[in-house]
């Protein structure tokens, strides 16, 4: 017992050096719950057989669980290394757990683990190791890099000015020219401003970022997304010939012309127009 | 024979009426910022049949504030209102005018 309470000590150091990948997670803390807390474990087992019994569908979810829970912060990075270092070291990782689980299994809890075969939860990760590993659109990660968009930070500066620190940070997720995201931000907001020496939007007017990020959205609605598949990986051109601007989506291929923005109608604030 | 649905004389390119190509009817609710936390409402590309006027008085007594009409040169009449009148104008506009909620576009924040 206590050489297999060793044992996952040594596995969770090999992995703090690269990013946690949802796949190799899920058999190694099984192992560890193992040596630890025998109790703990049945509950989890209790709770997965009710998944094996509801469709294949309940898998991603489970998958998708896992994930949610791996490492939030580091999502887009773990993607990319998923792909080429995982699959064979998962490989080897599954067999050592596997190894490991088969024989607490008969000595701990013979209630819950299924007759023969390596557990449910090991093959399930196995599975989706392979289907990473051959074609990863299949598993969980349909629209490729997921995108986060920072939110949006804005400072007061001085007593009628809004700072908006993160402008081009937010533009270039959104593959937009921040240009038009200003003059978008601009017409919504009904003020004007200008771009200070570190690329920063100064807003006449106070702006919480709630409100930024509602207008946010509602550019990201009307000039990011695409409407037929929902995908953010879209690009916004400008047709010279007539001067409409279309947004053609990375994902699926289509394409729609987006209107063009205006302004309207601006009151008179402050000082009269001279007659 | 026009139970049988295939047989009906249905076009499907046909125009419906609810298309999305006349932008030209919206009605755009926009917010402005005044001095302080004081705010401006305008109500912009009420169709022509109503009466400006009368519906000003209306807001203002319902909304309990102040307001007029500017004209603009391209954008035909806008009616001002202080504060932000927003969401009660857009009400004001689905309920007792009858307006279609999707040609209302509300700006700001």
């Amino acid at each position: 017992m206590s050489d297999l309470g060793f044992d996952p000590t040594l596995k969770k150091k090999k992995k703090a050096k690269k990013p946690e990948s949802d796949v190799s997670e899920s058999p190694a803390p099984a192992g560890e719950i193992d040596d630890m807390f025998a109790g703990l474990k049945k509950k989890k087992k209790s709770k997965k057989p009710v998944d094996d019994t509801t469709e294949a569908s309940a898998s991603p979810a489970a998958d998708d669980l896992t994930d949610t829970f791996g490492d939030l912060t580091l999502k887009k990075k773990k993607k990319k290394s998923v792909k080429s270092l995982d699959a064979a070291d998962f490989d080897q990782q599954l067999e050592e757990a596997g190894l490991e689980d088969i024989s607490q299994t008969n000595d701990d809890d013979n209630s819950a683990s299924t007759a023969g075969g390596p557990p449910y939860e090991d093959l399930l990760s196995r599975f989706f190791g392979i289907l990473k590993k051959n074609n990863p659109e299949l598993a969980g990660n349909r629209s490729g890099p997921k995108f986060r968009i920072p939110p949006p930070v804005c400072q007061r500066e001085g007593s009628k000015k809004t700072l908006f620190a993160n402008v081009q940070e937010i533009a270039t997720v959104l593959q937009r020219n921040p240009e038009h995201l200003i003059q978008f931000l601009f017409a919504e907001l009904g003020t004007s401003g200008s771009i200070d020496g570190e690329k920063r939007l100064v807003l006449k007017g106070k702006f919480q970022p709630k409100q930024m990020e509602s207008v946010l959205r509602r550019y990201i609605l009307e000039y990011v997304t695409c409407k037929t598949c929902k995908s953010m990986n879209t690009e916004l051109k400008r047709e010279s010939a007539n001067r409409l601007h279309f947004l053609s989506c990375k994902a699926c291929g289509s394409t729609r012309s987006v209107s063009s923005i205006k302004t309207g109608f601006q009151a008179q604030i402050g000082k009269r127009k001279r007659m | 024979m026009s139970t049988i649905q295939n047989l009906n004389a249905f076009d499907p390119f046909a125009d419906t009426g609810d298309s999305e190509a006349q932008p030209t009817n919206y009605i755009h609710i926009r917010i402005q910022q005044r001095n302080g936390r004081k705010t401006l409402t305008t109500v912009q590309g009420v169709p022509q049949e109503y009466d400006l006027k009368k519906i000003l008085k209306v807001l203002k007594k319902d909304f309990a504030c102040n307001g007029n009409i500017v004209k603009d040169d391209d954008l035909g009449e806008v009616i001002q209102l202080q504060g932000d009148q927003r969401t009660k104008v857009s009400e004001f506009l689905t309920t007792q005018l009858q307006l279609p909620k999707k040609n209302i576009k509300i700006h700001g924040f």
